[in-house]
């Protein structure tokens, strides 16, 4: 086993594998991946509704969601050789009362300021992108340049490719802390006591990211959140669109399988205390899930609930992730706190850590998500 | 700690069999060739191969057909059944219809 690389990445997620793609791609090929998990993609990237969104997102990330979607995920699965199911067919997000269309016109008035193009229609409008939504949505959010992928094989998609081009993976490998050699970051060390030497690292672990910076001085405040999906038996052809509501009580969408694939909460995961290695569902949020989805979409009450499952979220303190390098601890780039909504902007990611470890300019200007922007307000 | 290079370049190349074509499991169609040849693009764990193939996604959430990718993994693979971790029980049991599990907890009013 080789202990040295140029580049250490820790997590084995959709940042890390796109990482070490991009990295790959552009000819760095001493690039080692550490995932703590037996398998790729254990975390937030397999256990999401696999929204490819640009709609709702902070305008200090809207920029990148924007590149992803304009230049990386229509090519992507030729490129990486894996149909990651890529469909972009537009988001509606729904509206039942006034009180909703109020909301959405100033998500969509937002996002039009910001050069995207999205725009609250009524209820008939609705009715003819998709004719299988309920009677009682008056109006809803349209943009109509977001999508979804299957956010299963996106990530393996990505470390496949990677794989071909000779980046090394290690499972099993958890790494427990970060050692500085003569002021720069360079060991990694494992929980069975390994201890791998990088010219740079990059940070990608989700939420466990936390534990690891903090060994070298560094804490990017963040809280974990346990999200859950469901997902049904094969459904007739419906809609390919991305569905969500005005109250956020769930999103989702048709996969390319026929399977209806939804994300919801019950409004109690904040009280959530179990321990993080425990991704088991809870018996109360599929319920609440399927109450609402059959609010939206009264033809599914009779589609069977065939799996539910779990992942936790790395939510950032301000919303929007830390993607940066460390200047107190030069040779280490942060790249955690996406805050739930990391899956869509993956390839983007991926392809700006390969940048910042070469040293160019981000292809969007990213400065906004600086380790360092947490300050006291007293 | 699996080094995911090291373990490919031990199992050697993909050879196909007479037998790829067989369906393993039935629900998402998924046949031997294609278990075995994801196992050599890098897919060591059943976690892993849900995600990449389907297998043990349809309606009988792999309790045909779990054994028998376990199985042919663990060839693929050169190691024993026992040390291929199962696939993740997941809930509901049994399939369940959007309006029967929507009736739990919802008669708060």
């Amino acid at each position: 086993m080789k202990m040295t690389a140029d580049v250490i990445i820790i997590g084995g997620g959709i940042n890390g594998c796109a990482a070490a793609y991009y990295l790959a791609k552009s000819g760095i090929t001493g690039v080692l991946v550490l995932e703590a998990d037996n398998s790729i993609g254990h975390g937030g990237s397999s256990r999401n509704g696999g929204g490819v969104r640009q709609s709702g997102r902070d305008v200090r990330e809207l920029p990148y969601a924007m590149y992803a979607v304009n230049n990386m995920w229509p090519t992507l699965s030729e490129e990486l050789g894996v149909d990651v199911e890529y469909y972009q067919k537009g988001n509606l997000r729904l509206g039942k009362t006034e009180a909703h269309l109020a909301k959405l016109e100033t998500l969509a008035s937002n996002a039009r300021n910001l050069g995207l193009d999205m725009k609250v229609i009524d209820g008939k409008e609705v009715k003819e992108i998709c004719p299988h939504l309920s009677d009682d949505i008056i109006g809803a959010s349209w943009c109509p340049t977001d999508g979804h992928a299957n956010p299963m094989k996106a990530t393996l998609a990505f470390y496949k490719r990677s794989l071909e081009l000779g980046v090394h993976y290690i499972t099993g490998a958890k790494v427990i802390k970060l050692q500085k050699v003569k002021g720069k970051a360079r060991k990694v060390v494992l929980s069975s006591g390994e201890v791998f030497e990088g010219e740079t690292i990059i940070l990608a672990a989700g939420y466990e990211s936390r534990f690891i910076a903090r060994t070298v001085g560094i804490d990017v405040p963040m809280t974990k959140f346990f999200e859950e999906c469901l997902v049904t038996e094969m459904q007739p052809q419906m809609f390919d669109i991305m569905l969500g509501t005005a109250d956020a009580d769930f999103y989702g969408h048709q996969a390319q399988h026929g399977s209806f694939v939804f994300g919801s909460d019950s409004g109690l995961e904040e009280s959530i205390d179990k321990p993080f290695e425990d991704l088991r569902t809870t018996s109360i949020t599929a319920s609440a899930g399927c109450r609402a989805i059959i609010g939206y979409i009264p033809k599914l009450a009779d589609a069977k609930v065939v799996r539910t499952w779990g992942g936790w979220c790395d939510l950032c303190y301000d919303g929007v992730p830390v993607i940066d390098r460390v200047e107190e601890v030069p040779g280490l780039i942060l790249a955690c706190g996406f805050t739930g909504h990391g899956f869509g902007t993956g390839p983007a990611v991926g392809l700006m850590l390969s940048q910042m470890v070469a040293g160019e300019e981000t292809v969007v200007d990213i400065s906004a998500l600086r380790y360092d922007r947490f300050r006291s307000e007293k | 700690m699996v080094d995911i290079q090291e373990k490919l370049k031990e199992i050697g190349p993909f050879v196909p069999g007479a037998e790829d074509d067989l369906l393993i499991c039935r629900c998402e169609e998924v046949t031997k060739g294609e278990i075995r040849k994801a196992v050599h693009e890098g897919i060591f764990t059943v976690e892993e191969m849900r995600r990449y193939l389907r297998n043990g996604m349809g309606l009988c959430q792999g309790q045909t057909c779990g054994r028998l990718v376990k199985g042919i993994m663990a060839r693929e693979l050169k190691v024993r059944p026992a040390e291929i971790e199962p696939a993740t029980a997941r809930a509901p049991m049994r399939p369940i219809e959007m309006r029967i599990l929507a009736e739990d907890g919802g008669d708060r009013e």
